[in-house]
């Protein structure tokens, strides 16, 4: 009967989930020695899966089942992590960064993995930081963009292996001087969130410095997630500017170009991407020309050559039929990082499975090579990353049917990077003192 | 009151009065009984009682106006102010004492939904649930849009203090967990308090026909005012507390969807058990947890294939299981 | 004066896809009483059935102006699937029950179908851009609009001509509009009460289908692209009237042209200006803005 059933169903599902926790405590404890266990987390739905989520997975399985061969080359050729095999588990990022605590928690007390690789979303990054400080657990940021990380704390377990986001328009606005491209207005249209508004606000400051006569004109501020910019790509054609900026991403981007593109937005003005690389394998020739972009680092077709960049690249067009992109580059270069510290600590401490103090110590600090170049743990007192960008042109070129990008300029760390002692908006706003080795 | 509610109410006061201490003292066993289970549990899984029992306070308030016959598709608006109430005091005026702060997010949240309170009591049905709705996406904007309150990306809280006490490394999250479970025991008992109270049984009459009450002389909109206020403080009282053990707060806690997790917690608690709303939150949690976990790619897939199941074959909730059906 | 012609251009076609996108909805809400949140995820469901009839058009050398043809089929494919599925498979147990219950099996609905899609197609985007080209350009001044706007524009007068003359001069409309108005009186009067739900919640679909499969040519179809669509469909609906067809085009006009207005003149208050008019509205005509008068039963 109903009653019956449903009766037993509650406890039936308390009992389920009791046992279904203690296997997981048995099958993480056994056999611990052996293995590295790493909590890999991104977006697996949602929003920001197709452009960044699901491309950094992606890039992660490939990666760690090198390693697992010792098929990377030199010196990333020991197998695994310093011969332990390395274990993945893959959670998703969608849901919102309470959820994320409560899945941070449950990586490290139920899984017991040894460290976390993850977070793509900037309120994830700022939410789990102190989780992982406070369980005094190993972490590493390898996506978000925001500054605020390490420039409103000092973190001891916590790391972020890439860039932050001040780089990326400070490239731009420097790559626009550097072309000698004529500015005297530019208009913005970014989405109204704190990425949206960040990225504005860098380039803003950023082209008060190096074009003081230029003026920002429209500031369309569109809903994250809108997908229709008709009214806005009015907007913007009501209101002629030399430059427009955006700091679009994903599904919203391609909908802009694909809605703007056919009004000759992008033949009345020069648009300037922050972050667009990713979507050039699927825009194909629907991506217009000339339009100038940033891949949030040498990424991609802008990655400098090298023989690692080409293991990197073969290893993954392989598997998935498509060429990495820059969020899969930032996977790869986080747990090439993650490998070389796991090795520099378990020669420091006799060849045991490290603890998270001394996974820290190790990375802190630490430079490595990875496909997209030098990777210089410069800022954050050894925890927070600096490296080289670039920034080009994209060209549809019909013979290899993609896009391709030229006229590439590339800015060393340094030139587009606070030094240590600065916050990046403070550093913006004096102009940029100690930059070095500008082109 | 009038006559005819005076004369209802002493037998039901008669009867309350033996059941009352029953109850007190089935809370206090069952307080007893957790903390101790929390002294033992692995930390993941206090931590994710406390989010069940901080999360449940807020499925409290909304069985609260359930038993008034509407459902509140809001409530993630008082909940973020609860937790904007703690998180701004403790940052801005170094305000840490846990419980304090949880009683300031409950007031904060009082005060926000006060002004709305008459208006709401005019409405019903799907009308309530899509205006409180809109109200907790206008909340929603202000929130993201507002650099002072951290803009979409939140920010963080600190670690409390517990009258007086700083919290030691290695007991944060079992002290918390302890605040968290006895605030909402008290909130339990006391709202059981209330439902048997003139009150509340007031209110369930309104849920059976309201005309009928305000022949009789009761006032139905002042009742679901006062409904909609006390569920508003438990909600706010729970955002709090979420918002000292997460340790970050942002503008999703009043998204629709938070919302909409929180009805379905009361749904899955049915109205006539309070216990019934801690447990129902607990298996929501447990639910969701492991379907992150075993299901990386399919967890959407899982948590509805659940949500449905229970709707289906848990029409009264879980709290019909162990309920007396009175009368209806 | 330019500026004030392009606020009105801009708001009327978006307006028309507002339009399109929640008249489906506000449809399955006026005859079966359920606020179907999982209504972005039909539109979703479409827009990737477009890019796969299109795509399969494509190859059989159709004609490019068939590929609005193909759309349309899509659409249909997409009720002819998904409405027996859903509505006899899973709805049709929840009948009489508490108008929120359904909306929280809507709920449900939506998360499951959003994992189903993902698995479906993949997380990859797909385009479909025949169909974008087919009406050139229109000139209007400094700005330049593309022809399927207003293409766009005429499918929206057209569904919302085709729906009211349906509803209200077809035999069988006229049924659903007196199941809508009370369905126990039908019911005792010999109609066949459940095929009605049957119909028209698969025209909600049909609609909601049609919405994405018409919207698939301006975005690239991925994972993600329900949720956008979700509440801005609830405020035009609510702000109508649950149920009324004009209700959702009036609705759809104040919505398009107070988005138009915000984004051209003060695109700071454009995040959450639909949901101050949709709270506003809520607040003096809680039943929206065409409500028909319901009896209170007592």
């Amino acid at each position: 009967m109903t009653r019956q059933t449903s009766l037993n169903r509650p406890w039936q599902r308390a009992a389920l989930a009791l046992a279904g926790a203690a296997a997981a405590f048995g099958a993480g404890t056994a056999g611990a020695q052996e293995t590295f266990k790493v909590g890999i987390v991104s977006f697996l739905s949602g929003q920001a899966a197709e452009s960044f989520g699901i491309p950094a997975v992606n890039g992660a399985k490939v990666v760690v089942d090198a390693f697992n061969k010792g098929a990377a080359p030199a010196p990333y050729n020991k197998v695994g992590f310093g011969g332990m095999k390395i274990e993945a588990v893959y959670v998703d990022e969608n849901g919102g960064a309470t959820k994320q605590v409560q899945e941070l928690r449950n990586l490290y007390d139920r899984e017991k993995v040894d460290a976390v690789v993850g977070y793509v979303g900037s309120g994830d990054c700022l939410a789990v930081a102190p989780v992982a400080e406070e369980m005094k657990r190993f972490l590493i940021l390898y996506d978000c963009g925001t500054p605020r990380i390490f420039e409103d704390n000092k973190l001891q377990y916590v790391f972020r292996t890439a860039s932050h986001a001040a780089m990326d328009n400070v490239a731009l606005a420097r790559y626009l001087k550097a072309r000698n491209v004529k500015v005297e207005s530019f208009n913005l249209i970014n989405q109204d969130y704190a990425w949206g508004q960040d990225s504005k606000k860098d380039f803003t400051l950023s082209m008060e410095k190096l074009y003081p006569t230029a003026k920002p004109g429209e500031d369309q501020l569109p809903k994250f997630g809108a997908g229709q910019y008709g009214t806005e790509i009015s907007a913007l054609m009501a209101k002629p500017a030399e430059v427009t900026h955006s700091s679009l991403w994903g599904g919203d981007l391609q909908a802009f170009v694909l809605q703007a593109a056919p009004r000759g937005l992008f033949k009345r003005t020069q648009v300037v991407f922050s972050a667009a690389d990713h979507v050039l394998p699927g825009l194909g020739d629907k991506m217009p020309d000339g339009v100038i972009l940033g891949a949030r680092g040498a990424y991609g077709l802008m990655s400098p050559k090298s023989a690692l960049n080409d293991w990197w690249w073969d290893l993954y067009s392989k598997a998935y039929n498509t060429y990495p992109v820059q969020a899969p580059y930032r996977m790869v270069q986080s747990l090439l990082g993650l490998k070389l510290a796991v090795e520099k600590a378990m020669a420091a401490n006799g060849g045991k499975k490290p603890t998270g103090e001394q996974l820290a110590a190790a990375l802190t600090g630490l430079e490595w090579d990875s496909p997209a170049g030098r990777i210089r743990m410069a800022l954050g007192d050894g925890h927070q990353a600096i490296q080289d960008t670039a920034i080009g042109k994209t060209r549809y070129d019909p013979a290899k049917k993609m896009v391709v990008l030229e006229d590439i300029q590339r800015f060393p760390a340094d030139c587009v990077n606070p030094p240590a002692n600065m916050k990046s908006e403070d550093w913006i706003k004096a102009g940029f003192p100690g930059a070095k080795g500008c082109p | 009151m009038t006559a005819s509610a005076t004369a209802a109410s002493a037998p039901a006061l008669a009867r309350a009065t033996p059941r009352r201490f029953g109850v007190v003292l089935l809370a206090a066993a069952a307080f007893v009984l957790l903390a101790a289970a929390g002294y033992v549990f692995p930390r993941w899984l206090t931590f994710l009682l406390t989010m069940a029992a901080g999360n449940g306070l807020v499925s409290l308030g909304i069985v609260a106006l359930m038993r008034g016959g509407v459902v509140p598709f809001g409530q993630g608006m008082v909940f973020a102010a609860g937790g904007y109430t703690a998180a701004l005091l403790y940052n801005k005026l170094g305000f840490t004492d846990a419980l304090g702060l949880a009683v300031c997010g409950g007031v904060a949240a009082v005060l926000v939904a006060a002004p709305f309170a008459p208006l709401l009591s005019r409405y019903r049905g799907i009308f309530f649930a899509m205006l409180t709705l809109a109200l907790s996406m206008v909340a929603y904007g202000l929130l993201m849009k507002l650099d002072a309150l951290g803009g979409s990306d939140g920010f963080n809280v600190g670690r409390p203090t517990l009258l007086g006490q700083k919290l030691p490394d290695d007991r944060v999250g079992y002290t918390l967990y302890l605040l968290t479970i006895f605030v909402a025991t008290i909130a339990a008992v006391a709202m059981r308090v209330f439902f048997d109270s003139t009150r509340g049984l007031v209110t369930l009459a309104v849920r059976e026909n309201e005309l009928r009450v305000e022949y009789l002389g009761g006032s139905v909109r002042r009742a679901m005012a006062i409904n909609f206020v006390v569920a508003a403080f438990c909600a706010g009282l729970g955002g709090a507390l979420v918002v000292l053990s997460l340790g970050h707060i942002e503008p999703n806690f009043s998204f629709w969807t938070t919302s909409g997790e929180f009805v379905f917690v009361a749904i899955l608690a049915g109205w006539q058990s309070v216990a019934a709303v801690f447990i129902a939150s607990t298996v929501l949690e447990i639910v969701r947890s492991f379907s992150s976990a075993y299901f990386p790619n399919t967890w959407q897939l899982a948590l509805g294939l659940f949500l449905l199941f229970v709707i289906r074959f848990l029409p009264r909730g879980i709290g019909s299981l162990w309920t007396k059906r009175r009368g209806h | 004066m330019n500026a004030v012609v392009t606020i009105l251009i801009d708001g009327l076609t978006y307006a028309s896809w507002l339009f399109i996108v929640a008249v489906g909805l506000t449809l399955v809400f006026g005859v079966l009483k359920i606020l179907n949140i999982a209504h972005g995820s039909f539109y979703a469901i479409g827009a990737y059935a477009a890019a796969s009839f299109v795509a399969w058009a494509a190859t059989m050398k159709w004609a490019p102006g068939f590929s609005i043809v193909a759309m349309l089929l899509a659409a249909v494919a997409v009720a002819a699937v998904m409405a027996p599925l859903t509505e006899r498979g899973l709805l049709r147990f929840f009948y009489g029950r508490d108008e929120v219950l359904l909306v929280l099996v809507t709920y449900a609905m939506f998360l499951i179908l959003e994992d189903v899609t993902k698995l479906l197609w993949g997380a990859n985007p797909y385009y479909v851009s025949q169909p974008y080209s087919l009406f050139g350009n229109l000139h209007v001044g400094v700005q330049t609009w593309v022809g399927y706007d207003f293409f766009l524009v005429a499918l929206a007068v057209v569904v919302g001509l085709a729906v009211w003359w349906v509803l209200n001069r077809t035999r069988q409309g006229k049924i659903t509009l007196a199941v809508i108005h009370s369905a126990e009186v039908a019911a005792s009067m010999g109609v066949n009460v459940s095929r009605v739900y049957m119909a028209a919640f698969s025209v909600g679909i049909f609609l909601a289908a049609l919405g994405g499969a018409f919207t698939a040519p301006m975005i690239s179809v991925q994972p993600g692209v329900s949720v956008g669509v979700i509440v801005v469909s609830f405020a035009v609906v609510i702000i109508g009237g649950l149920g009324s067809i004009e209700g959702a085009a009036v609705g759809a006009l104040i919505v398009g042209l107070a988005r138009s207005l915000a984004v051209h003149v003060a695109p700071v208050a454009e995040l959450f200006s639909i949901y101050i008019v949709m709270a506003v509205v809520l607040m003096f005509r809680p039943e929206g803005l065409f409500q028909r008068t319901q009896a209170r039963k007592i």
